[in-house]
Order: C-alpha cells, then sequence, then structure tokens
C-alpha cells in the first residue's frame, strides 16, 4: 500500500517513540551499575567495577544466581519432556477432548501470579515444600508447560503426518519413525520450547516470592529483596548481565534461524 | 502352527489409548500443582475462620477493598489501552518494512520480552524516582520535579511498557496476515486511502486488537511486581492486598476470598472474550 | 508353517535382513475383502489375484475403492474382513513397516531434512545395510531413476518430477518383491507425466517386480499396465487387459470409462436372435442378445460409425440422423459430437480421406449391427466425471 510521505513520515516518528520506550527504559541499568556510590540515584558517580565484584563475591547474589540456573535447567528440560508429550498426545486425539485438554494445560497462563502464588504456598506449607529444590522445580515446570505445548503443537500442526506413513512404508517401526522423521521435523518446536521454559523459571518471581526462604533464594527474588530494601546498585550489575546475556541469545539465534531458512530454500 | 490373524479392529482399539496416556504426566501434575491448591483457597476462603460466606461479604463491603477493585479495573484499561494505540502503528509499520527494518522492530520487541521482568521494573524505578533520571533531567532545565513513583501514572507508563510486546505480537500476525491486494482493490473501487484504511483494513485487523487486548487487560489485572515496586498506597492493586492479607496479616480466609474474586473476573472476561474472537478469526480465515 | 501356505519361492518376508538377494515379484491374491467406514463400504467384496511380476493397474473414480485396496495391500489401513496374501504368505495383521513392499505417493513424501541420498538410504539403514555396500545400492537406484547427480541437493531444492523419481528410488532400493505406486504423476503436468510413464514401464521391465498402479486417467493406465481392474463403488468391475476393456466392456460402466463411446437407450424389442432398440422413431437393430436379460442398451466405439449427409445413399446398415454439435480437428483425423434426435450424443471419429462436416450439418450416423456391443443398462453407470 502506497502511503503518502507525510503519513510515512508520522508513521516512522511514532514507531521510533514506541522502539525507544520499548529498549532504553531497561538501558538505564548499564550506566548505574558503574556507580562508584552506594545509590541508585541518577546520575550515577565516577566509574567503579565493584558492584560486578559484589555479584561474584557475595555469596547472596552468587548462590541465588546458581539456584536460578540449577532450577531453570531442571524445568526447562522437565517441561519439555511433559509439554512434548502432551502436545503429540493432544494432535492424535480427537479435536473435542483435545481442546478441552489444551485449555486445561494453558490455564497457568491466565491464572493470576498471586492467586496461584497463596494457592501453591498454601500447599507447600503442608507438604514441607517451601524453599526446597523439588517445590521450585514443581511450581515452575507448571508455569513453564504452557509455553512449550504452544511451541510444539504449532510445530506438529505444519507437520505433513504422510511422512510418517511413507517411514513405515520403508520399513521403520513407531518409535524409529519418531526418532528419524518426526522428531528431526518438530526440534525447532522443541528447542524454542526449551528455551521459553528455562527463561520462564529463571524469570520467575511471584510464585517464587512466596515460596523462598532464607536457605533457598533465586535470582529474582534476590533483586526483588534488593530493590525494596536497600539501593544496592549490584541490582544494576546484574541486570546488565542479563541484559547482554538475552540480547546475545535471542539476536544470535534469530539471526541462525534466518540462516538456515535461507539455506533451505 | 500358529496361524493366528489378530484381527483388526481390535488392533486399532489397542492403541487408541496412547494419546491420553502421553497427555498424563502433564495432566496430572497440572491437577496436583495448579488444581489442588486453586481448591485449596477456596475452600479456606469459605472455612476460616468458620464456614460461611463471611470473607466474600468483607471483601465487598469494605470501602477500601471497592476502591482497589474498582482501581485495579482502571489502571488494567489504561494500561490496555495504551498498548493498543501504540502497538498498532508499530505492528502496522512491522508488516510494510523490508526484511531488514522488520528484523530490527521485532527484536526490539523480543528483547525486553525476554529481559527479565524484574529487572525491567527496576529500571523504572531508577527512571521514574525522586532522585531519577526524568526528575534530574526536568531539574537540569529548572523545572521542578514532578512525583511519578508511587503514582497511578508511574504504574500504568511501567505496566504498559512491560506488556508492550503481549499486544505488539498477536497483532502482527493478524496484520501479516491480511492481503493488501484488498485495499488496492477497494482503492479501485473508488475509496480514498483513508476511507479504505477504516473500511478494509482496520476490521480485518480487529481479531488481532481482541487478542491482545484481552491477553494485556487480563495480565494486567493481575499484576502484581510492578505496583508493588513503582505504586505507593494510593495505587496498591488487588494482588499487592491479597499478598498483604495472606503474609503480612495471616488472613488466609479474606486473602482467598480476594483471590476467589480475582480469578473469577478473570475467567469470565475469558469466557466472553472467547465466542467473539473465535468468530472474529474464522471471518478473517473465510478471505 | 500352514500347510496351505507353501513357499513360493518368495523372498518378501526374509528379504528384510538379506538385502543383497535377487528379487523376482511377489504374487499378490486378495479374497473378499471389504472395508467399512460405519454403513459406508469403501471396498464391497473385493477380490483380485495379481501374478508375480505383473504390472497391474487400479483403474477408477475418485471414491471408488481403488486408493482403500492399495493401502489395505500396504497395510495403512486394514480391511474389515476377507484375506489377504503377499506371495504366498497372509499378511493380515502384519504392520505396515513389517510387510517389505514399496510404496510411491502422489505427494511424494520425502523427508524435508535428508538430502536426496539420504532419502534413499533410509530404508537400507532400516535393513543394517552400511558402509559401501549401502552406497552402491543408493547410487544404483539413484542410477536407475536418472537421478545420480542430485544426491547431495534437499527435496526443496527439486522439481515435483524429479522429487517423484528420488521417491521412486527410495521405494525400489531395499528390493520389495512389491511396488504400490498411488496416482505417482498426479500433480505434475502432462508432458512430464507422458515422460515419466515411459520410464516406470522401463523400470519394471529392468526389475522384474510386482508394479500395483492406482489411477484415475484411463490413458495412463492403458498406456503402462499389463492387466487393468475397472474400480466402481468399492468393487471390481472388470479385469483384463486393456484391449478386452475396450473390445469387450463387461458392463456399461466399464465401456463408457474406458475410451470414447456412444451409448444408445430407447425402447428394446428382442424377436429371434435380433435385439432392436427405438430411438425418436428410427428403429436400429443388431443380431445380439443379452444374455443375463435386464434392460438392453447399445455401446459403440467411435471408430465403428461411419458420417454421411441426410439424404445420401446408405448401404443397409443401421442409420440415426442428427445435426453436427462439435467438430474438432485431430490431425490424424476429425472427432465429431453428432447431436440426435432424441438429445442424446454420438461420437464419430472420422479418417482424412472422409468428408469434413462443420457445426449443424444435418447428417446420418451408420453403423453395422455386429459392430453394436449389447449391455444391460445400469442407471449407476452416470458418469459425472470426462
Amino acid at each position: 500500500m502506497e502511503m503518502k510521505p507525510l503519513t510515512r513520515a508520522v508513521l516512522g516518528l511514532v514507531c521510533l517513540l514506541v522502539a525507544i520506550w520499548l529498549v532504553a527504559p531497561t538501558l538505564v541499568v548499564v550506566p548505574m551499575s558503574f556507580n562508584e556510590n552506594k545509590s541508585l540515584a541518577f546520575p550515577p558517580q565516577g566509574f567503579s567495577w565493584q558492584w560486578y565484584q559484589n555479584f561474584v563475591t557475595n555469596p547472596d547474589w552468587s548462590n541465588s544466581f546458581l539456584n536460578s540456573l540449577k532450577v531453570a535447567s531442571i524445568v526447562a528440560v522437565l517441561a519439555t519432556v511433559l509439554g512434548t508429550l502432551a502436545a503429540f498426545g493432544l494432535d492424535r486425539m480427537k479435536a473435542r477432548p483435545a481442546n478441552l485438554l489444551r485449555m486445561l494445560i494453558l490455564t497457568p497462563m491466565v491464572v493470576p501470579g498471586v492467586v496461584l502464588a497463596i494457592g501453591i504456598y498454601a500447599v507447600y506449607l503442608d507438604t514441607r515444600l517451601v524453599g526446597t529444590l523439588l517445590g521450585f522445580v514443581l511450581a515452575h515446570t507448571i508455569l513453564a508447560l504452557p509455553f512449550v505445548l504452544i511451541a510444539v503443537s504449532a510445530n506438529l500442526e505444519v507437520f505433513d503426518r504422510r511422512l510418517e506413513t511413507a517411514a513405515a512404508s520403508l520399513g521403520a517401526n513407531a518409535l524409529t519413525t519418531f526418532r528419524t522423521v518426526t522428531l528431526p521435523l518438530i526440534a525447532p518446536g522443541v528447542l524454542s520450547g526449551l528455551l521459553f521454559a528455562f527463561a520462564t523459571s529463571f524469570d520467575e518471581i511471584v510464585v517464587s516470592l512466596f515460596i523462598t526462604n532464607p536457605y533457598l533464594k533465586t535470582l529474582p527474588v534476590q533483586i526483588f529483596a534488593s530493590i525494596t530494601r536497600d539501593a544496592d546498585p549490584t541490582v544494576a550489575a546484574v541486570g546488565t548481565i542479563l541484559l547482554f546475556a538475552t540480547t546475545i541469545l535471542i539476536g544470535g539465534g534469530m539471526l541462525l534461524l534466518g540462516r538456515e531458512r535461507k539455506g533451505r530454500q | 502352527m500358529s496361524a493366528s490373524e489378530p484381527t483388526i479392529p481390535a488392533a486399532e482399539r489397542r492403541w487408541a489409548w496412547r494419546p491420553y496416556a502421553l497427555a498424563m504426566p502433564a495432566l496430572v501434575l497440572l491437577l496436583a500443582v495448579i488444581g489442588y491448591p486453586l481448591l485449596t483457597i477456596v475452600l479456606r476462603s469459605l472455612s476460616e475462620p468458620q464456614w460461611g460466606l463471611q470473607n466474600y461479604i468483607w471483601f465487598f463491603s469494605a470501602p477500601i477493598n471497592l476502591t482497589v477493585l474498582q482501581r485495579t479495573f482502571v489502571i488494567s484499561t489504561w494500561v490496555t489501552l495504551v498498548c493498543v494505540v501504540s502497538a498498532y502503528p508499530y505492528a502496522y509499520l512491522m508488516t510494510a518494512v523490508g526484511p531488514r527494518i522488520r528484523l530490527v522492530l521485532m527484536l526490539c520487541v523480543l528483547i525486553p520480552f525476554w529481559v527479565s521482568g524484574v529487572v525491567r521494573t527496576l529500571s523504572w524505578v531508577i527512571l521514574l524516582q525522586d532522585s531519577g533520571v526524568i526528575n534530574s533531567i526536568l531539574r537540569s532545565f529548572g523545572l521542578g520535579g514532578v512525583r511519578l513513583i508511587r503514582t497511578q501514572t508511574g504504574v500504568v507508563i511501567g505496566m504498559a511498557q512491560v506488556l508492550l510486546p503481549f499486544m505488539i505480537l498477536p497483532l502482527y500476525s493478524v496484520m501479516k496476515g491480511i492481503d493488501l491486494r484488498l485495499m488496492r482493490a477497494a482503492q479501485s473501487l473508488g475509496a480514498r486511502p483513508f476511507r479504505a484504511f477504516f473500511t478494509i483494513y482496520l476490521p480485518l485487523s480487529l481479531p488481532g486488537v481482541y487478542a491482545g487486548a484481552i491477553i494485556v487487560f487480563i495480565l494486567a489485572l493481575g499484576f502484581y511486581i510492578t505496583p508493588a515496586l513503582l505504586g505507593g498506597p494510593r495505587s496498591t492493586m488487588l494482588s499487592t492486598l491479597v499478598q498483604t492479607q495472606v503474609l503480612s496479616l495471616l488472613q488466609w480466609g479474606r486473602g482467598g476470598a480476594m483471590g476467589v474474586v480475582l480469578l473469577v473476573v478473570t475467567f469470565v472476561l475469558l469466557a466472553l472474550a472467547a465466542p467473539v474472537m473465535r468468530s472474529r478469526y474464522r471471518e478473517a480465515g473465510r478471505r | 508353517m500352514n500347510p496351505g501356505q507353501e513357499n513360493r519361492g518368495n523372498p518378501g518376508q526374509e528379504n528384510m535382513g538379506n538385502p543383497g538377494q535377487e528379487s523376482r515379484g511377489a504374487a499378490i491374491d486378495l479374497r473378499a475383502i471389504s472395508k467399512a467406514y460405519g454403513s459406508f463400504k469403501a471396498l464391497d467384496g473385493v477380490s483380485l489375484r495379481i501374478e508375480a511380476g505383473e504390472f497391474m493397474t487400479l483403474l477408477g473414480p475418485s471414491g471408488s475403492g481403488k486408493t482403500t485396496t492399495l493401502n489395505v495391500v500396504a497395510g495403512f489401513t486394514e480391511a474389515s474382513s476377507g484375506a489377504l496374501e503377499v506371495g504366498g504368505r497372509s499378511v493380515v495383521g502384519v504392520p505396515a513397516h513389517k510387510r517389505n513392499i514399496g510404496v510411491v505417493f502422489q505427494h511424494y513424501a520425502l523427508f524435508p531434512h535428508m538430502t536426496v541420498s539420504r532419502n534413499v538410504a533410509y530404508p537400507l539403514a532400516l535393513r543394517g545395510v552400511a558402509g559401501a555396500e549401502r552406497e552402491r545400492r543408493v547410487r544404483q537406484a539413484l542410477d536407475m531413476v536418472k537421478m545420480a547427480d542430485f544426491g547431495h541437493r534437499f527435496p526443496s531444492e527439486l522439481s515435483g518430477g524429479q522429487q517423484q523419481r528420488v521417491a521412486l528410488a527410495r521405494a525400489i532400493v531395499f528390493d520389495p518383491p512389491l511396488l504400490l505406486m498411488d496416482e505417482p504423476l498426479g500433480a505434475l503436468d502432462k508432458k512430464l507425466r507422458e515422460w515419466l510413464q515411459l520410464e516406470i514401464k522401463r523400470i519394471h521391465r529392468e526389475l522384474g517386480t510386482t508394479f500395483v498402479y492406482v489411477t484415475h486417467d484411463q490413458e495412463e493406465a492403458l498406456v503402462l499396465s499389463d492387466r487393468i481392474a475397472v474400480f466402481n463403488r468399492g468393487r471390481i468391475e472388470q479385469i483384463g487387459t486393456g484391449r478386452e476393456l475396450y473390445d469387450e466392456p463387461a458392463t456399461l460402466f466399464v465401456g463408457k470409462f474406458i475410451g470414447d463411446s456412444t451409448v444408445l437407450r430407447g425402447a428394446a424389442a428382442i424377436s429371434g436372435g435380433e435385439t432392436a432398440i427405438e430411438i425418436a422413431g428410427q428403429k436400429v437393430a443388431t443380431p445380439r442378445r443379452l444374455a443375463n436379460g435386464g434392460r438392453p442398451v447399445m455401446l459403440l466405439r467411435p471408430e465403428k460409425l461411419a458420417l454421411v449427409r441426410r439424404g445420401a445413399s446408405g448401404d443397409g446398415r443401421n442409420r440415426l440422423t442428427g445435426r453436427i454439435g462439435e467438430a474438432i480437428y485431430l490431425g490424424s483425423g476429425s472427432k465429431y459430437e453428432v447431436d440426435l434426435a432424441d438429445g442424446s450424443k454420438a461420437i464419430v471419429r472420422s479418417t482424412l480421406e472422409a468428408d469434413s462436416f462443420a457445426i449443424g450439418d444435418e447428417v446420418e450416423v451408420l453403423f453395422a449391427g455386429a459392430d453394436v456391443k449389447l449391455l444391460a443398462d445400469d442407471d449407476k453407470a452416470d458418469l459425472s466425471l470426462t
């Protein structure tokens, strides 16, 4: 559709502002992380690496980071396995039960976080799961499942099931067919499900705030505590690290995906 | 002599349960970690301190609760409006530019989407606080400070930014499916570009607007972290109230009742939106 | 071992782990196969014997049961009842992946994440063929379909015809004693289709494998097959060579489905050895009688009909008046559609030497009573497809 130059300019300007609004605020953590003073007041003073050092050496920070890494890794694997199996089951069911079960598995996405959190907290108090690795893993897995289901289902929808018939005619049994034909073709969905699950767990805060205790804290809980308690620029350092790690992961992933797609065509 | 020839219907029946077995582990976990806790909350809201509706009566009779409930709706509505207005031109531009700029625009959406929500809220704290970026810029121009943190405006600005990707992504996916030749057809039939936009493009993009708006509104209703950090006593939302009742006052019954109200509102909204969205999508699919 | 199922030297079942073995084709025996989906009968008592090494085509309109039959043989669908033997062994209840039958699909079904070579190597890998032997056989199969230079390509980089040739190579590389093809050329344009038909014929000759080929295209069936089984409404109407089906159709459906034909319907009168039919007041007769009763109709092939101008002298043959409705020049002659007095159409093919006619010309159609095929009318035989 051809646009008049004026329309085009206005549209471009509006979008530029939206893009700035999306990206720029987060960048403010970068200068704050090099602050010399123990303060989050703007503008930062001087230059220092001390908050990065603090992140590595202070056990409050380093332990919570390692905890998050541990929980998120387990959750990523568990949610991907359960979610992929479920996506397969739903794909091969009749439409009516499949839709019903799909809605059930997607509910964690829409249940308000705090409501879920007090519910899980109540049950965990009874079952002594508060502040345990198992407790975190179970709660985060449920929250990550919908993302895996959506990613894998999207791939299964475009997967040509006649290829499975072809594999059978060539002598492959059900398991071999899955391993050599189906899985490689839905791998992008499984992989992005894995990533989503990891990110969901690594970032989860609301339920974590309720089921945490001084012995087991995850990184978001530590960040939240730090923001509400004091103006420690270590949070800015952590934010900066997360920002760059995410950008490299996403940017790299998108470039890789684009290149592969180009190669296939 | 083993001339056993299994009859086939039996063989087909033998595998009929398999899809359900595959979905079973996920469903069991779901019931244990979502179903059972939610049931617990409902029961506690009805049984503590004794059986009855006292917690709900309390919720709907205390003025402070109603104020917070109303405020939660108002803030969510504002957040949704801000998201729709800013996401629409952005998503449209994404469909109209070349692949390179589209990649950049997509990255601008996805990177904040993936960066930890806590970190993003932290940056808004740094920006909006009394000694924050905005106020220090205003002061350097010799203007007085503005109160942004612990106000509704601050909460809306922060929440809308965090939720914007949820609006842009569904909108973009609908807009990219719209056949732009329809616009040319409309113009060839005598519609001016403005009119062609309002009579053709806008109605076709509405499913995306609905989908995005519903997601944003529902997520905003239950938002906890951003209002907790950016808001003050005058911008408390329902989630914070629930948390206070349970963790600070140990009033499981009252906190549970509030949670149930929030849950019911969410599902009622979803139920109302589902048929509208479904029929709209079907319409768009008929193209 | 079941004494009724003597080993007839079919390598089919044993072949799985023993791929170097030279395989001849396997005979196939379908006996009273039925397949019902609820109350709908997709197959209604289909019996068919296909000899080892034969090229058999299952021909019929869509929904006639030919593809269902193929799926039953391949093991993708299980029959509701009936017996099925491949190479003298019952395969009822044997899952598709254990049947060792090659299948070529209309939609190619190449694995998009594997190169051409890996696609063709796939069935060999499943059978434990490795190393140089696997490479040799992949190359051999690709050579046979003339795709040897494309081994490193991905399916998405090939044209439809090339993809189908790769699919063919993949289906024959493991030496199956039986190859099933389900409208393999259906998605290709006419030129390519005609060339690939000849290729398939050549490959059949070179392999000596039994081929079962499904198509709705009667010309394709005539070009390819040793024998053709004509399907209609879940049943086989007739089995025979192309010539038999054209010259001696057993049913009106077969007569109309194979080749062009003129069908004459009207009030019938049988006297002595003669059957006569009255069409818009004109009587035509044939010295034949319908063996099994039923309402007789006459079926005539276009080359058995002659055209003269109205009023021109005849030679004692049957004659019907009409008007030229369509005239098509074919190069080697002309084809005319004549609108007869009762509203039906006659199709006439004439040679170059004969008179030519224009649309609207008043003509008479002549034919000898001996050239008439007398068949029982079958209202179901109305073909809605052309």
